[in-house]
């Protein structure tokens, strides 16, 4: 197909051409970069938790009036809610996975370093890592006489006595890497404050920050054996089976109510909602970003009809003519086409351009990465294939025009 | 004139019904999806009290130690209990107030409510009068009762609707945490958004049911919500456990009237970080902060990046729909360049077609505006329906409503003004001869 023809009549229509042209592009920048941005979005929202999420609920309890001893509450709490059927194992902890609320300390390899060298979250609870399911990938677990009360060790930090301060400290793999790469954590110090040095005695496999928002330190997390007492910032975990899950609930806060009913329930969940309700805005964001690409494509879609149906319906004669001098209906099908396509192609090289200026902003403004290069492909491809399929239905109008109209005057 | 401009332009438009559905429905997409993510970014942005914002003030000064210092750094975002105090008692402000934020649990009277949970404001007396708090009942508590641990509460109307069914409810009592307190005051519907005064609540939609003083709180240690920022062997904040000394957990907000006055509070700042520097107390040199509502907020860029993402993509969008219009009216125009010709012949001037041609236009730019304004009416609602905190504010105002007219009418230009230019420049000869 000669090619020739088909710009000379583009070079007598230069303004629509040209309007086309950067409909094209500006559809095939911001489709580029939606897209992107949806790949994005739903790889945070793929994030391990490296806990047993479909196995796991959330309780939180407040009392009216704080409890006299709350560390024999919580004690009483637990064993209450073991009772229930369908239970297989019970943790009460500060902070759950991707529960937002968190604790966080400041972690040195020295205590006299003088800036930190990063931040992790810290869990507080017994029975942790048996309950969320969480490996255990070399050391040992924290046991019970590793435990220290939180007042008596707040006292402690107060005096400075070391002796009432937790001595020992689970980490996860990641952290373990990040502070020390391809060497044994085990028996290395961490400290939280100058007097606060935790032994590493395990390493867990996967455990997910409560505050996850920047994926590459969400892995950064401690386990430290502080006795928490009942109190309505505390969890209760319960782990069971995932069609227990709904009974179990039910059962447990009519345990937990039975036993004081003054009480107030404040939190009841399985862990899927807690993940649910983390995402929410990363899930809707992804929603506004498919529904924006999925409007751009068939706005453009129908103005490529519209501009070719007006071309098509400006031009019978001049099809008439040709196809009166031999031209066969396919020619004149091509030629639209093949108009298209040259339209598309400049408008999609256009496109990259914008598209790759687009991130340029964005990587400014909202901290993303650079648009990988096989967005390019991708998106001329869409754009070429939806530039076709609009100018189809035209295009077979213009090659069903009759060589007879060539003989008729307007 | 305008009415045969206005036939002829109703004419052409049904002459091709389909390609004018294009039209208006393009414009209508473009202008909804942007005022629907204008009205979003300009609700969430607002200014929370318009009236005093530009003279209250947030107060930031540096007590941390000297580990990890760096020139540049802020000072830590919130105030420790002494320097709060210190502050407050200097009381070199118009107004100051000293606060925290917790949850408390309201015990009714009544039997057939259970106990429930509701968001508390620890503050000291000045808080009322320096924001501006509207009062249906009653009035705040004085600086001496508050001082004197009083047991008073100032209470919001819904959690007076909900345990005194609305009625004056001044001197009645109220069980919190297993205490009884003494209402002596019950708030107008107040809500500014975003929540300025204490931004680690959630800054939109978020309010206190009950205010107490700020030194009643610290004697009867009740439940503190918020972050806790500790530094060398500091620690506490949850748990029913204070912070101690070397955390910040509490907020310092002061009036200052006058830039004069600004200006001395900040060296009174200065010269209170170095008398707290010669006492030992603080290390470093004085490192101090005094930003003004409107500052506070952008500082701790409270609008969600989403938001002012998902403004750009409608207004990208919105461009798309705009080209796609001008595309297809000019092409259209272009197609009657015969029918223009031959007006032009027979004496129309050009500035008659020109005005034709823009009447053709503003038709389909203002019924596609008011179908524009139907969308964002829809697209807020939709907003509404999810899960986000700021979902509830998404509302259209006066202001965004004429703005949605002056987008209507700016994009109709757009999109009539370049066409109906370029069909006015046919020779109307060229055009009769093609013929």
């Amino acid at each position: 197909m000669d090619i020739f023809p088909i710009l000379s009549t583009l070079r007598r229509h230069k303004l629509t051409a040209w309007l086309l042209i950067l409909e094209i592009a500006l559809t095939c920048a911001i489709v580029c970069n939606a897209v992107f941005l949806i790949g994005q979005r739903l790889q945070r929202m793929d994030m391990p938790s490296g806990v047993a999420e479909h196995e796991l609920l959330q309780i939180q309890v407040a009392d009216v009036t704080a409890p006299t001893n709350p560390y024999a509450r919580l004690a009483e709490d637990v064993a209450l809610l073991r009772q229930v059927p369908g239970v297989q194992s019970v943790a009460s902890s500060n902070q759950v996975p991707f529960g937002t609320s968190s604790s966080n300390g400041n972690v040195s390899l020295d205590p006299a370093q003088p800036q930190r060298t990063l931040n992790a979250t810290t869990y507080f609870g017994e029975n942790l890592s048996p309950t969320l399911g969480t490996r255990l990938v070399s050391g040992r677990d924290l046991q019970s006489d590793d435990f220290v009360d939180v007042e008596t060790a707040m006292k402690g930090l107060g005096t400075g006595d070391s002796k009432s301060l937790p001595h020992v400290t689970l980490i996860t793999h990641t952290l373990a890497e990040r502070l020390w790469p391809g060497q044994n954590p085990l028996g290395r110090i961490i400290y939280l404050t100058p007097t606060v040095g935790l032994r590493v005695v395990g390493v867990l496999d996967s455990l997910v920050r409560p505050n996850a928002f920047d994926a590459a330190k969400a892995q950064y997390t401690m386990v430290v054996p502080l006795r928490m007492g009942a109190n309505k910032d505390q969890s209760y975990v319960i782990r069971t089976r995932p069609e227990d899950r709904a009974n179990v609930l039910a059962a447990a806060i009519a345990a937990l109510k039975k036993a004081d009913p003054q009480r107030v329930v404040t939190t009841k969940r399985s862990f899927d909602e807690v993940r649910q309700k983390f995402f929410q805005d990363d899930r809707a964001m992804a929603g506004i970003l498919a529904g924006v690409i999925a409007a751009l494509l068939i706005v453009t879609a129908l103005g490529i009809v519209g501009l070719a149906s007006f071309w098509v319906a400006q031009r019978r004669r001049t099809i008439g003519v040709r196809r009166a001098l031999g031209a066969t209906r396919n020619d004149i099908l091509r030629y639209f086409q093949t108009e298209n396509f040259v339209l598309a192609t400049v408008g999609i090289a256009l496109g990259m351009a914008l598209a790759f200026g687009i991130n340029l902003f964005l990587m400014a403004h909202y901290e993303l990465p650079r648009l990988p290069a096989i967005y390019f492909p991708v998106g001329a491809l869409s754009l070429w294939l939806i530039g076709q399929i609009a100018v189809l239905g035209p295009a077979l109008r213009a090659a069903a025009v009759p060589p007879v109209v060539a003989t008729r005057s307007v | 004139m305008f009415g045969y401009y206005l036939d002829l332009a109703l004419r052409s438009l049904r002459r091709n019904k389909m390609l004018t559905a294009l039209m208006v429905l393009a414009i209508a997409l473009g202008i909804g999806a942007s005022m629907t993510a204008l009205t979003v970014l300009h609700v969430l942005s607002g200014d929370p009290l318009p009236d005093k914002s530009g003279s209250l003030y947030y107060v930031q000064v540096d007590p941390q130690d000297i580990k990890g210092i760096d020139p540049d750094k802020e000072p830590p975002y919130q105030v420790t209990l002494i320097d709060g105090l210190n502050l407050l008692r200097a009381a070199r402000a118009d107004h100051q107030a000293l606060m925290t934020g917790g949850s408390v649990p309201v015990q009714p009277d009544q039997s057939s409510l259970d106990p429930f949970y509701v968001e508390a404001r620890y503050t000291t007396a000045d808080f009322f009068p320096m924001f501006d708090v509207p009062f249906l009942y009653g009035q705040g508590w004085t600086a001496t009762e508050g001082e004197a641990k009083a047991r008073d509460i100032v209470i919001a109307k819904s959690l007076n609707d909900k345990l005194f069914s609305g009625a004056n409810s001044v001197g009645r009592t109220l069980r919190l945490a297993g205490v009884s307190f003494r209402v002596v005051g019950v708030l107008d519907s107040w809500q500014p958004n975003p929540h300025f005064y204490d931004l680690n609540t959630g800054s939109y939609a978020y309010g206190e049911d009950v205010f107490l003083p700020l030194q009643t709180m610290l004697q009867l240690r009740l439940d503190r919500g918020g972050s806790t920022d500790c530094w060398g062997n500091g620690g506490g904040g949850a748990s029913g456990i204070l912070p101690s000394d070397t955390c910040v957990w509490l907020q310092f907000w002061a009036q200052l009237d006058s830039p004069a006055k600004v200006t001395a509070y900040r060296d009174f700042l200065v010269h209170y970080s170095l008398d707290q520097k010669a006492l030992g107390r603080f290390q470093r040199s004085p490192n101090v902060r005094l930003r003004n509502v409107m500052q506070w907020l952008d500082y701790n860029m409270v609008v969600p990046g989403d938001v002012r993402l998902q403004t750009w993509l409608a207004f990208g969008f919105l461009l798309v729909c705009l080209v796609n219009t001008v595309g297809l009216m000019l092409a259209k125009f272009m197609r009657r360049a015969g029918e223009l010709g031959v007006r032009r012949a027979l004496g129309a001037s050009r500035r008659a077609l020109f005005a034709q041609l823009l009447i053709e236009s503003g038709v389909v730019g203002l019924v596609g505006g008011v179908g524009g304004l139907l969308l964002a009416m829809f697209g807020l609602w939709l907003v509404r329906q999810r899960p986000s905190d700021y979902a509830v504010l998404a509302h259209l105002d006066l202001s965004m409503l004429f703005t949605t007219f002056v987008l209507a009418l700016c994009a109709t230009l757009l999109a009539g003004l370049l066409p109906a230019w370029r069909a006015c420049q046919i020779a109307p000869a060229l055009q009769l001869k093609s013929n």
